[in-house]
Parts: structure tokens; C-alpha cells; sequence
């Protein structure tokens, strides 16, 4: 697995390509990142590198958070996270990753939340297909039967109103489209998950994974 | 700097400035490229500009024509490297930015008065 970088979600646009194609992508303003510790098989069980990301106030951190930062040499830093690697030896704590780590045409997958719907009926939520509107419904959106008399019970796992979205999801398979190492901005490919200006964690897929 | 700028900047290079500027009621030519079966030819489509949207690189202008006794709209991307050019045959004389009443009109109540 290759190392991810952090980032935030600036928006949405088009380009048009060389075939006049268009081309929606979404702008990610990505890294850098700086790593903050190596967790490697024999001491932590698992390979993986923690990154920090965003400078902060040291106001804003916890004690033991300052305390892990200064063991690493990092200021503070609003975000840690941690992606899996194969090879933690080719990371060293300190060392800065930006987005020249993404070449285009490469696939990747970008991790988010959600945007929060609240309360949801099922038409929103399960794509339900509702009542008519006329023809004498007197409902609407609603689900209507939740199963049969027979067993004189729901099933769980019955899908029912209730609440949608502000969850972790994972959009794979987009594509770099453009890097630009200057402004740290990442061109992506299609849609990303959660509100712009949300956090997103960009991972490389493909390959050894 | 905003996220809008950040967008704006993105699409900059992208831009057009070698086209004419339009507006609403006027009469256009409008080059487009077409590739059939691997060639590439040069189609026109010429007609009475209905609407601009603006909108960075997402700009279109949509333009009517009455083709053999029928109406026939078309939305082009401004931007887009598939509009070869756009020359402005007439410029129109109209108070509104939608001209979609067009649609309902026929025949000498469809005229626009030249701009002069």
C-alpha cells in the first residue's frame, strides 16, 4: 500500500481535453504532510506511517498530543491520521510529503464524509420509489408495508427512515487529472465525497494494494 | 486564497479570448468542429442567440434556428475546443437577457430590430 496524503476539498469545475471531451474534476488541496511517526511490524504489530497535517495553535492540542509532536521534531499540527505501507523503511519521521507523490493518470481513492442529511425518509435514503402524487394517494413518501403477517414481526435489517450521510465513505478508482506541486492542488477526477472544504485522505490503489 | 479564486484559477488557461463578444438577439455563425469516422470537418450553425450562461468555463450561449420550418435549438460551451469560431453576422436590439419568448413566435413576429 503506498502512503496517502491529507487534504481538503476546494470544489468542483470542468476542463475540456485534447478531444474537446469535458472533463468534471474536483479540486483537492492536498498536503503537504509531514510524517510524525513510523509504525513498523515488530514494534506496533502493523506497517504504517502517521502524517501530520495543517499547522495549528499549540493552544488547540492536548498535552499528549504536544508531547508526541515534540518527540517527532513537528510543530502542531491540527491533523494526524495514519496510512498503511509496506515498507516502512523508506520513511523517516520528519520527512515531508507533498503531492508530487501523484502523477496523472494515476488512480486513486479519496476518503470523506459524508455530507449529513439528517432524519431521512426512504425515498431519500433507499431511492424508494413513493406513492403518485395523484390518482387519490393520500401518502406520499412513505414506505408503506414493512413485510408480511406471517411472521407478526419486522426483520431486522429492514430498510426504514432514519439517518443518512456524515459517514465515513471512500470513492475508488478516480483518477489524477493534473498535479500542481506549487499551490499543492490535486485535479481529480469526477466526485468526491463530503462538502467542500471537508477533509479527505487521498490514497494511491492499483497495483500491489 | 478563497476557494472560488482556487476554482477560478484552475480554469484560467482554459479560457477563450480569441472569440467574439455576443450577446442576446444577435445573429451568429457558429463553427463547430465535427470528427466523423475519424476525419474532422467544420460544421456551421447559424441562428438568433437566445440566452447566455455565464458561468467561468462552464459559459454556454444557446442558439436558435428555424431549420426547414423547424425550430431547432442548440447549447453550445463557449470554451469548448469543438467551437471552431463564432462571427457575429447581426447585432440585436432586445431589453430582455432571456429570449425564450422566440419559441412561440413565428414568421414576421419573430424578427429582432438590428442594433445600430
Amino acid at each position: 500500500m503506498a502512503p496517502g496524503l491529507l487534504g481538503r476539498k476546494v470544489g468542483m469545475t470542468h476542463l475540456f481535453s485534447e478531444e474537446g471531451k469535458m472533463v468534471p474534476v474536483t479540486v483537492l488541496q492536498a498536503g503537504p504532510v509531514v510524517v510524525t511517526q513510523v509504525k513498523t511490524e515488530e514494534k506496533d504489530g502493523y506497517n504504517a506511517i502517521q502524517v501530520g497535517y495543517e499547522e495549528t495553535k499549540p493552544s488547540r492540542l492536548t498535552f499528549p498530543e504536544i508531547g508526541h509532536l515534540k518527540k517527532a521534531g513537528v510543530g502542531p499540527v491540527r491533523v494526524l491520521r495514519e496510512f498503511r505501507v509496506e515498507d516502512p523503511s523508506q520513511y523517516s519521521v520528519g520527512q515531508v510529503l507533498s503531492v508530487e507523490i501523484f502523477q496523472e493518470g494515476e488512480a486513486i481513492a479519496v476518503t470523506g464524509t459524508s455530507k449529513g442529511r439528517g432524519f431521512a425518509g426512504v425515498v431519500k435514503r433507499h431511492h424508494f420509489a413513493g406513492q403518485d402524487q395523484t390518482h387519490g394517494y393520500m401518502t406520499h413518501r412513505r414506505p408503506l408495508s414493512s413485510g408480511a403477517t406471517g411472521p407478526a414481526r419486522v426483520f431486522k435489517g429492514k430498510r426504514g427512515p432514519g439517518h443518512m450521510g456524515n459517514e465515513r465513505v471512500t470513492q475508488k478508482g478516480l483518477k489524477v487529472v493534473q498535479v500542481d506541486p506549487e499551490r499543492n492542488l490535486l485535479l481529480v477526477s469526477g466526485s468526491v465525497p463530503g462538502a467542500n472544504g471537508g477533509l479527505v485522505q487521498i490514497r494511491k490503489i492499483g497495483g500491489k494494494s | 486564497m478563497s476557494k472560488e479564486a482556487i476554482l477560478a484559477s484552475v480554469t484560467k488557461p482554459l479560457l477563450r479570448t480569441d472569440l467574439p463578444e455576443v450577446g442576446p438577439g444577435d445573429t451568429v455563425r457558429v463553427h463547430v468542429k465535427v470528427r466523423e469516422g475519424g476525419k474532422e470537418r467544420i460544421q456551421i450553425f447559424e441562428g438568433v442567440v437566445l440566452a447566455l450562461k455565464h458561468g467561468g468555463i462552464a459559459e454556454t450561449i444557446t442558439v436558435r434556428k428555424i431549420s426547414h420550418g423547424v425550430g431547432v435549438e442548440r447549447t453550445f460551451p463557449v470554451h469548448s475546443p469543438m467551437v471552431a469560431k463564432i462571427e457575429v453576422v447581426r447585432r440585436g436590439k432586445v431589453r430582455r437577457a432571456k429570449l425564450y419568448y422566440l419559441r412561440k413566435k413565428v414568421g414576421k413576429a419573430a424578427r429582432i430590430k438590428e442594433k445600430r
